[in-house]
């Protein structure tokens, strides 16, 4: 019955990691990749031939691609002075923002489910399983408006959940390794949520033919925009801002933010405070799920195009940097789905420089495994031992 | 140092036996009598035997689908019963029993699919072994790690590292060979990552599998966009292996062709699976590499070097999961593709459990995945009366109620997962 | 082989675990090492073995100085260790286990299985060990365990044997055959060091005697010194184990356990059949070598394991709690420290704050008002955990530190600060002062009787330690092979007490 978490441990270094080593994860994870940009760059590529009887060209060349490829994504993501007018110019935030939103609420989800000591990797298939929820209740259904968008959320949010709970429940059941019953579980969500957009009658559109394709939400369930036309924003970020603290209300005021805690630390100790572990174990999953049933919900009724299959489900894989460098802080997670929600609000404008906005990935990689990872940190910057990090020896 | 033996990460609890097995054998016992037989269409299925043209041709098997059900299913009664029956002598149901009844249940299903239409068995045999080669080569390094106390969540990174390396350095060197070997070497480089941050710097090993993969993914996509995409001639367009036929033996009918008419990749992989069973279970090396994964201060007790076995054996199964990535792209497709691994790395993981941490059941286990793909190629074709999503679904399905203990007890090696420290 | 330790010194931060101890053992002779736990004696061994490096001193193999890096050395130089906690595989049979790290090979690297055989079953013969080679390790008895221990550090030709409280685990006749073989041995020629805490082993099979106390070597005896005479030496003062008892009478049955089964993880009967009651006021010990069921039987008390079907019931004032959660039982009457305080008792990665209302987080709960409609109040936490640490004396930075950072006597005080401090009528005390320091134990000892005569509570205490039992009890039961032997009164003998750890009843 021995079940250790030094999982949880990990975490909770990740979490205790000191601002300066999260600035310096992010420096390095832009150097790393303004290397990559600049040896994969034509312009600097071409200039190779002559690296050695003109070197300043490379090095011209490969500022100019950094400055190009940066700079384009800051122009993306944050704002444009290259705009035709103010609104243009002020677009990138609300995109930054607006893509932030769905990161932040899954994030929050699978933090939690780290703090209860469960890698759920799930989150692609709780995403899907909230997808086929709300689009179900925001195509098929009629209701009056905002009362139409609720229940569609409420959708989304259980049938996530649910997929989530099954997921803990094979856990806490059969002892089997949530990581490969919720990737297990992914594949199986993906399989049929495929089914539900190719069939008529559940989700496939009306006028849809050989594509798996849903119709757009209904006008009443859409999530209301912020400015009308004007930008995309929609109130999905003050879902998100509600879901953050909820979240920490939750963790570290509530008695059952508490008892998750205790489950995750020590799931033995818990057992003998008379905490049922197991049920704890599915409750958790399904509260994990259900913030990730919040970013599904968040896409499904501000599409009007209709969902995919494809279209939203790496929110899940990306999910997990968020919740990986945000740590056990809610607010820093907050922080960590803005920066990489900026990432994907600024690749088109890189796009169109010439660099591949596919680097971010890297980028986005590399700064969680210089978080999770900190001995790669110091062996590269020789960083004397934080004393927050010490770990406690057992 | 009260360091005692704790269970790995796949199991945390010790599944007593139980009649589960034989319960799971009885519901797919009936649901082939009941709603393949019974229920099913009475329409002639053929068994295509043999590819045409081939020297030794075996007449196809042509049968009455329902009729063919009715028969399978009785011989999978019969499996129950005896899988039954040993778990009230509280004896163990062997893996091949298990083994043979899951090949009877997808004849089943075949037979059933295909009502009215031609099963081209040896087309979807052969299809399935060379797409299992990757999930295999991937789950061996799996295995490798596992034995020796290390998680390997990053087989999907090693496979699509291998793949791409693969590719590249076969489209500019031109020699095929020479992209296997800097795929194996390639990947066992990054594996050499995971294992120091694992071994050396006790980082989680699950988040830094996570991590490598995303990497590894984020890597390729931006190469493959930014440099792939651009100068594909001459740095993305290998081309594959040439099929080479082993005289005789590609005649056999039925497995012939799927087995003896391959790319050398296929081979590759059809010699690593023995050896690696042999390195493992018989030899010095293998008994100290699984000492170190089962008890790691016992080990240590003994004088082995628990890192340093630790690691050459991880970088060693990286090396093997590379040449598996090179199996998907220069063994198969003839280039690499964005993501072209596009998830056969957790399936892989999942396969490593399925087949219990032994190389052969492993295999078995990856051939059943497939299965699976080709499956739903082929089902697609014949539109049977279920969606092929269903289909595509089984292994996945399978591998559930696997790991989750219902097909009988599953043990992993009991330091897996666990960081080894002195003192 | 003639072994010298000379000065050696090992710290681990800022703790001195060894300091320059100093220990020679003749070809032949069985030396013990005597001492409290935690006195570093398994820390020096683990020097001697190569698996800690000494931060001073050497060791000298037959009057040449050596130095291991690892145990792949000290095996070299013909030193073997059996270490308390076995280091053998469960899942590989004996031979292998024999074999593992000196293998013998044949063509391509392969282990050549019928040499490894062959190996142990002549150690085996020649001992008289009675081993399998081709059984599995895990299906072996505890006893059976220890000779492959022995088997395989006998084949890698050890001079110098090392025992680390080799009998914690072994029933009194498994004690005894132990210590014919160590005889047997020693006869031979091989050298044995024999660490343990228990005196009565000491006396009857060293040649001599070194005590070592916090990490020092405190002296040397002949094992004709009393058993008195030795303690006091362990202890470092004349020890007085002896509590402040008042006589008086125990009141009503509270806890009434009948006719219970109780099965362990690996499916096999801990508890057959155990009946027992306890009374308000008064001190049940339950006695026992490790493992014949305590740990099972408590944890069926608190609820954390099923009764065996239509095996008996337990009781609290006449009424059955077989339906009532672990949750509810503690809630309602118990209080419980359970034998393995790290692992069961705290979460070290808590602060002390939040250890205290380990099992006191629902708004329902009685006891004080920790949480409040769902949420945790800060400030009646932090006083009540104030109050605690005062009243329990646990030495700590503030109720903001984690409680992984205090000691073991600290962690357990916390603990019982808890147990003790929230209402309940039964306290349910599993091994109290395992791994803790001399001081804490009086203080420990002390609040159990406060809780027997001030609170008039119903105490079980679960201990192996005799002393501890008799000091406390006021009836005993002892447990062996998961029935009660018999129960007797305080004034019971150890010579008592001792037959009936071996099952054998009064």
């Amino acid at each position: 019955m021995t079940e250790k978490s030094k999982f949880q441990t990990v975490v909770r270094e990740i979490m205790a990691t000191s601002v300066t080593r999260v600035v310096l994860s992010i420096l390095l994870g832009f150097f790393f990749g303004g290397i990559f940009m600049v040896l994969f760059n034509e312009n600097v590529v071409a200039t190779y031939s002559t690296l050695f009887t003109t070197p300043g060209d490379t090095f011209v060349a490969a500022f100019n691609t950094i400055v190009d490829g940066y700079g384009a994504l800051l122009r993306g993501a944050i704002f444009n002075p290259e705009g035709r007018d103010l609104v243009a110019m002020f677009r990138p935030i609300t995109e930054t923002l607006r893509m932030a939103a769905p990161l932040v609420m899954a994030g929050l989800g699978l933090a939690l489910g780290f703090r209860v000591g469960l890698f759920n990797i799930g989150g692609t298939g709780q995403i899907v399983m909230g997808l086929a929820g709300a689009t179900w209740v925001a195509t098929r259904m009629e209701l009056p408006p905002v009362i139409h968008m609720i229940v569609a959320v409420i959708a989304a949010v259980v049938c996530a959940a649910a997929w989530g709970a099954f997921a803990g429940f094979l856990k806490a059941r059969t002892g089997a390794h949530e990581v490969i019953v919720t990737i297990m579980m992914n594949y199986i969500a993906l399989d049929f949520f495929t089914w539900m957009l190719r069939t008529k009658g559940l989700l496939l559109a009306a006028t849809g033919g050989g594509t798996p394709k849903s119709d757009p939400p209904a006008a009443t369930s859409m999530l209301p925009t912020l400015f009308g036309d004007m930008y995309k924003i929609h109130i999905g970020i003050f879902i998100a801002i509600a879901a953050t603290f909820a979240y920490w209300l939750l963790m570290e005021r509530s008695a059952i933010g508490y008892r998750f805690r205790m489950v995750g630390h020590n799931a033995n100790a818990a057992r003998a405070a008379g905490i049922k572990v197991e049920s704890t174990f599915v409750w958790a999953m399904a509260v994990s799920a259900a913030f990730i049933g919040l970013a599904a919900a968040n896409q499904a009724l501000s599409n009007p195009g209709g969902i995919t299959t494809s279209l939203n489900a790496d929110i899940g894989f990306d999910a997990i940097t968020v919740a990986l460098l945000g740590g056990n802080s809610a607010k820093r997670i907050a922080a960590a789905g803005l920066l990489f929600g900026a990432f994907k609000a600024g690749s088109p404008a890189m796009q169109v420089v010439g660099v591949s906005p596919e680097i971010l990935g890297v980028v986005q990689a590399l700064i969680v495994l210089f978080i999770a990872a900190p001995p790669l940190i110091k062996a590269m910057l020789r960083l004397p031992e934080p004393a927050a990090e010490q770990k406690v020896v057992a | 140092m009260a360091i005692e033996v704790t269970p790995g990460m796949f199991s945390s609890q010790q599944v007593k036996p139980s009649m589960k097995a034989g319960l799971v054998m009885a519901a797919f016992t009936l649901l082939t009598l009941i709603t393949f037989g019974f229920g099913g269409n009475p329409a002639i299925v053929t068994f295509q035997l043999t590819e045409k043209g081939h020297a030794l041709s075996v007449a196809d098997f042509a049968v009455s689908s329902s009729g063919f059900a009715l028969l399978v299913g009785g011989l999978m009664g019969v499996i129950t019963l005896v899988a039954t029956a040993l778990t009230i002598l509280k004896r163990v149901v062997p893996m091949w029993l298990s083994l043979i009844f899951g090949l009877l249940w997808v004849s089943a299903l075949l037979g059933w699919l295909a009502a009215g239409n031609v099963v081209p068995v040896s087309f979807i045999l052969s299809n399935a072994v060379v797409l299992a080669v990757p999930i295999i080569l991937g789950a061996l390094g799996g295995v490798i790690s596992e034995r020796v106390g290390v998680v390997n969540i990053a087989i999907e990174g090693q496979l699509l590292t291998g793949a791409f390396v693969a590719s590249v350095i076969g489209s500019v060197t031109d020699n095929l060979w020479l992209g296997v070997l800097a795929a194996a070497i390639a990947s066992a480089i990054l594996s050499m990552a995971l294992a120091s941050l694992a071994i050396k710097y006790l980082v989680d090993q699950i988040i830094i599998g996570v991590l490598i993969n995303l990497l590894v993914i984020g890597v390729t996509n931006f190469l493959y966009s930014q440099w792939l995409a651009n100068d594909g001639q001459n740095v993305n367009y290998p081309g594959t292996f040439d099929v080479l036929a082993i005289p005789y033996l590609s005649e056999i009918p039925i497995i012939g062709p799927a087995l003896f008419a391959n790319r050398v990749t296929v081979y590759l992989c059809f010699i690593l699976v023995p050896l690696v069973w042999f390195m493992l279970f018989r030899t010095k090396l293998g008994l100290r590499a699984r000492a170190v994964g089962e008890h790691p201060l016992a080990a240590d007790t003994v004088g082995i070097n628990v890192a340093r076995t630790r690691f050459w054996w991880v970088t060693a199964g990286g090396a093997i999961a590379g040449i598996g990535g090179a199996a998907l792209s220069i063994g198969n497709v003839g280039a690499f593709g964005r993501e072209m691994s596009g998830g056969l790395g957790f399936i892989a993981l999942a396969v490593v459990i399925l087949g219990r941490w032994q190389p052969f059941y492993v295999s078995a286990a990856a051939l059943l995945f497939g299965f699976a793909i080709i499956m739903r190629v082929w089902a697609n074709q014949v539109s049977p009366g279920i969606p092929t999503d269903f289909i595509t679904m089984v292994p996945y399905v399978v591998t559930l109620i696997a790991v989750t203990g219902f097909a009988g007890k599953v043990r992993p090696p009991a330091a897996s997962g666990e960081p080894y420290t002195k003192g | 082989m003639k072994l010298e330790l000379r000065g050696i010194t090992k710290r681990f931060g800022s703790l001195v675990a060894n300091d320059s101890i100093n220990l020679t053992v003749q070809p032949g002779e069985i030396v013990s090492l005597l001492g409290e736990n935690g006195a570093g004696k398994s820390t020096l061994m683990n020097v001697l073995y190569g698996l800690y490096q000494a931060d001073a001193g050497e060791i000298l193999v037959d009057d040449k100085a050596t130095h291991f890096k690892g145990p792949g050395d000290a095996m070299a130089a013909g030193i073997g260790m059996v270490h308390q906690h076995f280091m053998l595989i469960p899942v590989f049979t004996v031979a292998e286990n024999v074999a593992l790290g000196h293998e013998p090979t044949k063509f391509a690297g392969q282990i050549d299985l019928s040499e490894a055989r062959t190996r142990v079953k002549e150690i085996s013969d020649k001992f008289g060990f009675n081993v399998d080679p081709d059984a599995l390790v895990r299906d072996l008895p505890v006893g059976v365990q220890q000779r492959v221990e022995i088997i395989k550090a006998l084949s890698r030709n050890a001079k110098t044997l090392v025992l680390d409280e080799p009998t914690a685990v072994l029933t009194p006749q498994e004690t005894d055959e132990l210590m014919s073989i160590m005889k047997q041995l020693a006869s031979s020629g091989t050298s044995i060091i024999f660490i343990t805490h228990k005196l009565r082993e000491v006396k009857e099979v060293a040649d001599r005697i070194v005590v070592i106390r916090l990490g020092k070597v405190v002296g040397e005896a002949k094992p004709t010194a009393t058993a008195s005479e030795l303690a006091s030496m362990m202890v470092g003062r004349e020890v007085d184990l002896t509590v402040e008892r008042s006589k008086k009478a125990p009141g009503e049955v509270v806890l009434s356990v009948s006719n219970i089964s109780v099965r362990d993880d690996r499916g096999q009967l801990a508890v057959d059949a155990l009946s027992l009651d306890v009374r308000a006021g008064e001190v049940l010990a339950i006695a026992g070598v490790q493992g014949n069921g305590q740990t099972e039987l408590a944890e069926a008390i608190v609820g954390l394991r099923k009764l065996e079907k239509g095996s008996g019931e337990i009781k609290f004032k006449g009424a059955n709690i077989e339906h009532k959660s672990v949750r509810h039982r503690l809630d309602d009457f118990l209080s419980y420290v359970p034998e393995d305080r790290k692992k069961d008792g705290l979460i070290s990665e808590f602060t002390l704050e939040e250890n205290l209302m380990l099992n006191q987080s629902y708004d329902d709960d009685r006891g004080a008002e920790f949480v409040n409609r769902g949420l945790i109040n800060a400030k009646v936490l932090e006083a009540e955990t104030e109050k605690a640490i005062k009243a329990f004396d646990v030495r700590t930075q503030g109720s903001k530190s984690l409680a992984g950072q205090l000691s073991g006597g600290n962690q357990q005080k916390l603990v019982l600060a808890r147990e003790m401090s929230r209402p309940h009528d039964v306290l349910l005390v599993s091994q109290p002062t395992r791994g803790v320091d001399v001081g804490s134990i009086e203080f420990i000892h002390d609040q159990i009787m406060q809780e027997r005569d001030d609170q008039q509570t119903a105490v079980i205490l679960i201990s192996t330690e005799l002393d501890e039992v008799l000091a406390l009890a006021d009836r005993i039961a002892v447990m062996y092979r998961g029935r009660i032997v018999g129960i007797v009164s305080a004034d019971a003998t150890r010579e008592t007490l001792g037959k009936m750890m071996a099952g054998i009843a009064a």
